[in-house]
C-alpha cells in the first residue's frame, strides 16, 4: 500500500502533505495557539547556540572578555573572519577536505547502489545475507575497527605518485577508502530499500528485450533512483565532511589534515582567542550549513528513506 | 503473490546470465564485498585477536589469554566509571531526547503553519560536526565569560560547568541531544507521512480521541520506524566520542568506553591489547543490538 504512493511518489513530485491532507476541523481551534508558542520556543532554542557563535565571532575579544559573551554589542566586524581564514590556512584544509569527500561520496554511492540492485532487484540467493553483512558493519563502533587498520596501512606500500609517504599510512587514500567501506553499508541499506519500491515490471520488460545485468543496472535502475542518490549523495558529504576521527589516527603530516581539525590551528599555545574560534568554527560549518539549505528537500528525504516502506 | 516470484526467479536465473553478467556481478558484487572484509570484518576480528594479547604496537606479541579482562574489570579504576557514564548517556538519549523528538514530530505533522521552518532549525544541529558543537558548549558554559554565567550573573563564585565532574557529563548529555532529537524528529517526521489516514479516520469514527488514536493505531504502525531509532540511539550513545573529546579530551568526569579505548591505542603508554579488550566489551554490546535489529529487519523483508 504505501509501496504504490512511494514508488508513485519518483515520477510524480509529491505536493506538501501538510496543506493537503483533509483536516476536518480548519478553523482556529484552542491549543494551536499553544503548538505555535511552543514550536517557536523550541525552534529559537535550537538556533540560540549557533546565533551566539555568529554573535562571539562579530565582537572584538576585549570587549566579550571585560562584558561576557551575553551583553549589548558596542564594536562589530567582520575582522576575525578575515583573520581566521588567513591564520589557520583554511583555504588548503578546504582543498584537502574535497580531495577526501567527493571520491569518497562518488565510490561509495557507486559501489552501493550496484550492492543495493544486486540484492533487491536480481534475486540473487543469499541477496539478504549480504544485505546483513553490509549493514552490521555500518553500525560497528569505531575505534573497534582502528588498529588492526593502522597496522595495516603502515605495511601497505604506494608508489611516491600516489603517496609521498611511500605507505598507505598518512595518505589520503587510507582516510577515502576507510570512509567507503565504512559508509557502504548505511548506503547499501537505504538504496535497497528504496529499490524494492521501484516496479519490477520495468525490469522484466527489459529482461525480455536481452538487456544484461550492466544494462538493467546503469540504464533502467538508476536514473530511477536519482531523488535517492541526489538526498545519500549530501548526506554522505556532511558526514564525511565532519568527519575527525579518521583523519586523526591515519594522517600524521599537517598539511594533509581536513578541515575540521584545522580549527586547532587557531588555538594557541597559551592563550586562545574564543571569538577568533567562533569565527572559524562558523566558516567550517558553513559548507555543510549551505548544502542542507540549498537541498534541504533532498537532505530530509535522505534521512527517511530507509525508514518509510510498506 | 509475493512468495512465488523468487522460486521462479530461482529457475529463470540459470538462463538470464550470460557469461558477460556473470563477470559483471563478480567484479562489481566483488570490490565491495573485499573492501567491507578488508575495512571492517578483518580489522574487527582481528581486534578480538589482539585482545588476548599484551602488545605495544612494536615489539613482540604476547598471548595473555583473558589477563587484560582481568585487568580491565579488577584494577582500572576508569572502567566502570566509564561504563556507569554510557549507560547514562543511553538513558538520557533514550528517555529524553528520544519521546521529544517524537513529540516534536507528532506536533509538526499535525499540520501547524510554517513547519518547514520548525523542522529545518530543528534539524538544523544535525549537520554540524560533533567538534563544533563542543566547542559552542564552551562559549555558553565557560567559566568567566560565559553566556549562562552571565545570565546567572554569579562573577565571584562562577559555576564550572564544564570542569565539575558531577555537571560535565549532564552538560555534555544535553549538547548531543540537541543533535539527536533533530534526528529522530525528521525520522518520525517521514514515518508519520506515510501512516494512512484512513486509519485515523477509521479510529475517529469509532470514538477515539486524540491520544488513544496516536497510542493505539498510528504508533504501532510506525514500527520499522521504531526499530531505525531505537538502533540509532543506542549506537549513538555507545559510540559517543568527539564531542567530549573535543571538550576536555574526555577526562575528569568525561570518561567513556569508546574515549578509553582511543587513549590505550594511540595514547603514549601505547597498551593496544589492553585497549582492544576495551573494544570488545563495546563490540559484544553493540552486536547484541545489531543483531536484534536484523532479525527484525529480515522478518520486514521476508513479509514484503
Amino acid at each position: 500500500m504505501t509501496a504504490d504512493i512511494r514508488a508513485g511518489a519518483t515520477t510524480r513530485r509529491p505536493a506538501p502533505t501538510t496543506t493537503e491532507r483533509p483536516t476536518p476541523r480548519r478553523g482556529p481551534r484552542p491549543g494551536r495557539f499553544g503548538v505555535h508558542i511552543f514550536l517557536m520556543g523550541v525552534s529559537l532554542a535550537f538556533l540560540a547556540p549557533l546565533l551566539l557563535a555568529v554573535y562571539a565571532s562579530l565582537r572584538p575579544y576585549e570587549e566579550t572578555a571585560q562584558h561576557g559573551y551575553f551583553s549589548f554589542p558596542r564594536h562589530l566586524s567582520f575582522e576575525y573572519y578575515r583573520r581566521a581564514y588567513t591564520e589557520s590556512g583554511m583555504g588548503k584544509y578546504f582543498t584537502n577536505t574535497l580531495l577526501i569527500a567527493v571520491p569518497g561520496v562518488l565510490i561509495t554511492l557507486f559501489l552501493a547502489s550496484f550492492v543495493a540492485f544486486a540484492v533487491s532487484r536480481l534475486k540473487l540467493r543469499g541477496g539478504l545475507v549480504l544485505l546483513m553483512f553490509f549493514t552490521a558493519g555500518n553500525l560497528l563502533p569505531q575505534q573497534v575497527i582502528v588498529t588492526p587498520l593502522y597496522v595495516l596501512f603502515n605495511k601497505v606500500p604506494l608508489p611516491w605518485w600516489m603517496s609521498d609517504s611511500l605507505t598507505m599510512y598518512d595518505s589520503y587514500w587510507a582516510v577515502i577508502i576507510v570512509n567507503i567501506g565504512f559508509q557502504l553499508g548505511f548506503c547499501v541499506f537505504v538504496l535497497a530499500n528504496f529499490m524494492r519500491t521501484l516496479p519490477q515490471e520495468i525490469l522484466e520488460a527489459a529482461i525480455v528485450d536481452g538487456a544484461g545485468v550492466w544494462t538493467q543496472f546503469w540504464r533502467i535502475t538508476l536514473p530511477l533512483c536519482r531523488p535517492a542518490l541526489a538526498a545519500l549523495g549530501t548526506l554522505e558529504f556532511t558526514w564525511i565532511y565532519n568527519d575527525f576521527l579518521w583523519a586523526l589516527i591515519f594522517i600524521s603530516n599537517p598539511d594533509k589534515l581536513p578541515v575540521t581539525s584545522s580549527l586547532n590551528n587557531l588555538r594557541g599555545q597559551f592563550f586562545t582567542d574564543y571569538n577568533l574560534l567562533a569565527a572559524g568554527s562558523v566558516l567550517v560549518a558553513l559548507p555543510t550549513i549551505l548544502v542542507f539549505l540549498l537541498l534541504q528537500r533532498h537532505f530530509i528525504a535522505g534521512l527517511t528513506l530507509g525508514s518509510t516502506k510498506g | 503473490m509475493a512468495l512465488n516470484i523468487p522460486r521462479r526467479a530461482g529457475r529463470r536465473r540459470l538462463r538470464r546470465f550470460t557469461r558477460r553478467d556473470v563477470v559483471v556481478l563478480s567484479v562489481l558484487l566483488g570490490i565491495p564485498i573485499l573492501l567491507d572484509i578488508v575495512i571492517i570484518w578483518g580489522p574487527t576480528l582481528a581486534s578480538v585477536g589482539l585482545s588476548f594479547t599484551s602488545w605495544d604496537g612494536v615489539g613482540d606479541i604476547h598471548w595473555v589469554g583473558g589477563d587484560n579482562y582481568k585487568n580491565m574489570v579488577e584494577n582500572y579504576p576508569v572502567f566502570w566509571p566509564a561504563v556507569r557514564h554510557n549507560i547514562l548517556w543511553l538513558l538520557f538519549l533514550g528517555l529524553i531526547a528520544t519521546p521529544f523528538g517524537l513529540f516534536l514530530a507528532v506536533l509538526i505533522d499535525r499540520g501547524v503553519r510554517f513547519s518547514r521552518f520548525y523542522q529545518s532549525t530543528i534539524y538544523l544541529p544535525v549537520v554540524l560536526s560533533l567538534a563544533i558543537v563542543g566547542f559552542i558548549a564552551q562559549l555558553i558554559l565557560g567559566t568567566d565569560q560565559g553566556v549562562v554565567n552571565t545570565i546567572l550573573n554569579n562573577h565571584d563564585d562562577p559555576i564550572d560547568w564544564l570542569g565539575d565532574s558531577h555537571l560535565n557529563l549532564w552538560m555534555m548529555m544535553i549538547a548531543a541531544s540537541w543533535r539527536h532529537t533533530g534526528y529522530v524528529m525528521i525520522l518520525y517526521l517521514a514515518g508519520l507521512k506515510s501512516v494512512d489516514p484512513q486509519l485515523k479516520e477509521a479510529a475517529a469514527i469509532d470514538g477515539a480521541n486524540e491520544r488513544q488514536t496516536f497510542f493505539r493505531v498510528v504508533f504501532p504502525t510506525l514500527r520499522p520506524v521504531n526499530v531505525i531509532v531505537g538502533v540509532i540511539t543506542v549506537i549513538e550513545a555507545l559510540r559517543a566520542f568527539d564531542i567530549v573529546y573535543a571538550v576536555n579530551k574526555g577526562r575528569n568526569g568525561l570518561e567513556l568506553l569508546s574515549v578509553l579505548i582511543t587513549d590505550n591505542i594511540i595514547g603514549e603508554a601505547s597498551r593496544i591489547g589492553f585497549g582492544s579488550a576495551i573494544a570488545v566489551v563495546l563490540l559484544t554490546v553493540s552486536l547484541g543490538f545489531i543483531v536484534t535489529f536484523l532479525v527484525q529487519e529480515l522478518r520486514g523483508a521476508r513479509d514484503r
